[in-house]
Order: structure tokens, then sequence, then C-alpha cells
């Protein structure tokens, strides 16, 4: 039996094209100072957030983001059918921790930081099959859980490269529906997604992250207009999740290699409209939070709004251990993709 | 049709793209900023042997002592206060060269793995950073004493 919401060899179609309910976000403060800092939803006072450890700040921070996407959308938990949700700590343990308390049933996900991308992609077809509705897409990161999973200690006195990114504290919750009747009117639907091959281009170096993830985000965003024979003009943005000042600028140019040019005045970047030049991030921001909070504060109240009618939204993560990249090992790097659409009234 | 490159080629294309494209560290900056915040730092550690030496009358290898004991002090309070990731931010080896780098690698990972309890967090972590330099250095003083003993005999 063919797959019959397939088109071509990467992207699915969803045909009843499920809703975007509610979404919700919760950062930290830094990013609270940061140029979208009045369009969170709930900004922690401090980078603790009230809990013993970082790691347990960051399942707060998501299950502060799921308790408010679910109030606005006015459901208790025992309606939602499903969550899906990653982070960036072993074994995915701030989502696990936040699913705990929530006790929606769980699927746990791994994408680095294109997770956020992932969970709507796979979200998606859940909701569209049937099989979920309305269900929950997460993802989360934290800076300082993030230090010390990839990198040093918070207070060793090292410099940071150039092309290093930022982690972002934050946390995203968006929730699928196929329910047209809800009293709230959602404006917002996805209509596509489109999955990505990990792809590595033989970058090693896990201070440029960007550069490990441009052929991968390439490569997905090749994929889907190969596929759909969509014009990449017909977007209002295309819209990477955290490839940084560098992914950015070899996305542009890998792309127009590759034989799909793409619109450089219709390109945004999370990582790059998080934070202001002067909060020293140096190449961007990055982690599951980065695309996960600006797409809820920033990107989905836009389409809402109607500034955007249709927007390509795709997270790309660099999927790398500390352990096989002391090993030597080159990152791998991986860019999910969603299509996501205004409802026409 | 123009035949595709090879694979090898098509990564060293992308990988030269890289290059052109990734911002370089400022060297000349920062081997500036190094050296003279470098340079303070041990003018304070001479400074303490000598007043020492002044006012207590220390020997010259008791002053070295006191200067070194109080400048790991210095450090790790600095660090403890969450000062001195900013000072290390700005003058780079400036700060891990002198005997303030080894104190700073020390007390910044029994901070940072206190959560997991005294000695499974802060106990087995506490020479994450530091354990190489001490393997290595050690390593090397007893390979240099062998070569030295021999030499003088």
């Amino acid at each position: 039996m063919k797959a019959e919401n397939r088109i071509g060899y990467q992207t699915v179609e969803y045909k009843n094209k499920p809703l975007i309910a509610a979404y919700a976000c919760a950062v930290g403060p830094r990013e609270g100072q940061g140029p979208l800092g009045d369009q969170f939803d709930l900004v922690a006072q401090s980078p603790e957030f009230g809990q013993e450890s970082y790691e347990k700040a960051e399942a707060a921070l998501l299950r502060e983001a799921c308790h408010i996407c679910l109030s606005k959308a006015g459901k208790g938990e025992k309606s939602i059918q499903a969550m899906l949700g990653g982070d960036l700590l072993n074994q995915i343990m701030a989502s696990s921790l936040a699913a705990r308390e929530l006790k929606i049933p769980f699927l746990g996900l791994y994408g680095a930081c294109s997770t956020m991308a992932e969970s709507l992609l796979v979200g998606g077809m859940l909701c569209d099959g049937g099989y979920a509705s309305p269900l929950l897409c997460t993802a989360g990161s934290h800076y300082a859980t993030a230090e010390r999973q990839y990198r040093y200690p918070l207070e060793y006195a090292c410099q940071r490269t150039p092309a290093a990114q930022w982690t972002v504290t934050g946390a995203g919750a968006v929730m699928l529906s196929l329910d047209e009747n809800s009293e709230k009117k959602p404006r917002v639907r996805l209509v596509r997604g489109c999955m990505g091959r990990v792809v590595d281009m033989g970058i090693a170096d896990a201070n440029n992250m960007g550069a490990a993830m441009a052929p991968a985000a390439a490569a997905t965003l090749c994929a889907y207009f190969d596929d759909t024979k969509d014009d990449p003009r017909s977007f209002d943005r295309i819209i990477t999740g955290d490839l940084g000042m560098v992914g950015s600028e070899l996305l542009l140019e890998w792309s127009e290699k590759l034989g799909h040019p793409l619109p450089e005045e219709k390109m945004m970047d999370c990582g790059l409209t998080i934070f202001h030049p002067s909060q020293d991030s140096h190449a961007g921001g990055s982690g599951c939070g980065c695309a996960a909070s600006v797409l809820c504060a920033h990107i989905l109240p836009k389409i809402e709004r109607g500034e955007w009618k249709k927007v390509l939204f795709m997270a790309t993560g660099a999927l790398l251990s500390p352990t096989t990249s002391q090993q030597g090992e080159t990152i791998p790097g991986i860019a999910h993709a969603v299509v996501i659409e205004g409802v026409q009234e | 049709m123009q035949k595709s490159p090879s694979k090898q080629q098509f990564i060293q294309q992308y990988k030269r793209m890289v290059s052109a494209v990734t911002p370089k560290s400022k060297a000349a900056q920062g081997c500036l900023r190094a050296f003279w915040v470098g340079g303070v730092i041990c003018v304070l550690g001479q400074v303490l042997i000598d007043v020492s030496m002044y006012f207590w009358q220390f020997s010259y290898t008791q002053g070295a002592c006191f200067a070194s004991i109080s400048l790991v002090f210095l450090t790790a309070l600095l660090t403890g206060i969450g000062i001195f990731d900013v000072i290390g931010k700005y003058a780079g080896a400036g700060t891990v060269v002198p005997i303030t780098g080894f104190a700073n690698a020390m007390v910044s990972p029994a901070m940072e793995f206190r959560p997991e309890g005294w000695v499974l967090g802060t106990g087995a972590r506490l020479f994450t950073i530091a354990g190489p330099v001490l393997v290595y250095g050690i390593a090397a003083s007893v390979l240099v004493g062998v070569i030295y003993y021999f030499l003088v005999l």
C-alpha cells in the first residue's frame, strides 16, 4: 500500500490540516532582556527559577509553558491525548520530569536543537492521522544545563570563540487539534512537513555548530522544494532555528550551490532574533528552546494576526555528543521543517 | 551535462566556504590583554612576596609560598562570587597561565557539581579540568628529575 500522504521523497502532507489551538513559552531572564522580551508569556526572574538545580529549573520552565498553553486553550491536562517533546539533556531528562507531573501520555524525542520542528512534524502526523487530538508539541533547553552537558563549568574562566553560540534558556509548547468548533477560534494550521536526513560535511568543531548544521538545512529545503515544486518566494518567511550568523550565511551560499537559491530578504533565523547583538551571544542563540520560544512568542502571533500568511519553519540540530566529539568524530547535522499557514476566514 | 564532483571534493569545497565565513579570534588583541592582565597578576605575586619579606621577615621561600596561597585564595573567592570568569573572558591565557588558572579550574567544577552531592558530585568531579594538568605535570616533572639525576651524576 502506498503512503498516500507522502509527497515525493521526504515531504508529508497533512490532509486534515491540524489547527494550532494554543501556544505558550517560558524563558529565562537573559532572553527576557532581548528584543522579544515583552512577547514571552513568562520570563523567569532568575536562571534557577526557584528550583534546587538547573536541570529542575529547565523541567519547570517546560512544565510552565505547557500549563500556560493549556490554560490559553481552556483545557485540562486530562483532555490532552499526547505530549511530544525533548531537550538537550542526557536521557532527555527535563522533558521526562515535566511529563511526570503533567501525566499526559508522553513520547520523548531527541533531535538536538531541531526538536521543536521534530515534535511539530511528528505531532502533526499523529493529529492528522486521528491518533491524538488535542496534543502538545514541546521542546526546551537551559543555558546552564547545556553548558554542563557539552562544555565547561559555568564559573570556569575560558573564552568563547567568535563562532560559538549561546544556548537559550526557554521552552515552548504548541497545542495541535483537529477540533474546529473550539470556543477560541484558532487561526493557524499545519499544512506540510519535511523530514530531514542526517547530513555530515566533515565539520568537527563543536564551537561552530552553525557550519555543521547549514548543509542539513540546505538539504531539507532542497528536498522540500523538489518534492512540492513550491516556489521559495511564495513563503512570507523561511525561518531557521539556530543557524546563527555563520550558519545563516552558509545556508544561503550552499543552497545556491545546490541549485536552490533562497530569497535572502525572506530568511529569518531564531538564533539571530532572540538576543540583541550587545548581549554578547557571539554568533547568536541556539538550543531547542531557541526555536521553540521564538516560534511561540514571535512567529505564531504574527501568522495569527495575518501579518504573515505562509511560513516555513525549520529547526536545525547538531547531533553531537561530547564522547564521540572527543573521539574525533565529525558532527552530523539534521533539519526538520513544517509549513504553517494562516487560516483564511 | 556537467559531471558532479566527487564526494570528497564536495566536502572540501564546503570546508573552504566555512573557513571563509567563520569569524576568526582576534589574536593580537587577545595576546595584548593576556599580557597585561597576566603581568598584573605576576606583579601582585611579587608584591606579596616582598611585603611578607619586609614586614614579617619571611624567607624568600616562605614569601613565595605566601604569595601562592594568597593568589589561590583570591581566585577561589572571586570564582565563588562569580567575578573570575568575567576576568578570564577578557584576559584569556592571562588568567589561565598563572596559578590563578589552576585555582579556578578546581573551584569551578567543585561548585558546578555540588547539586550531585559532596562525594559523587564535588568529590568525583573536582579534577575534571585540572586532572590532566596534574597527571602530565607530575609525569613531566618525574621525567625531568630522572634526566637531571643522570646529567648531574
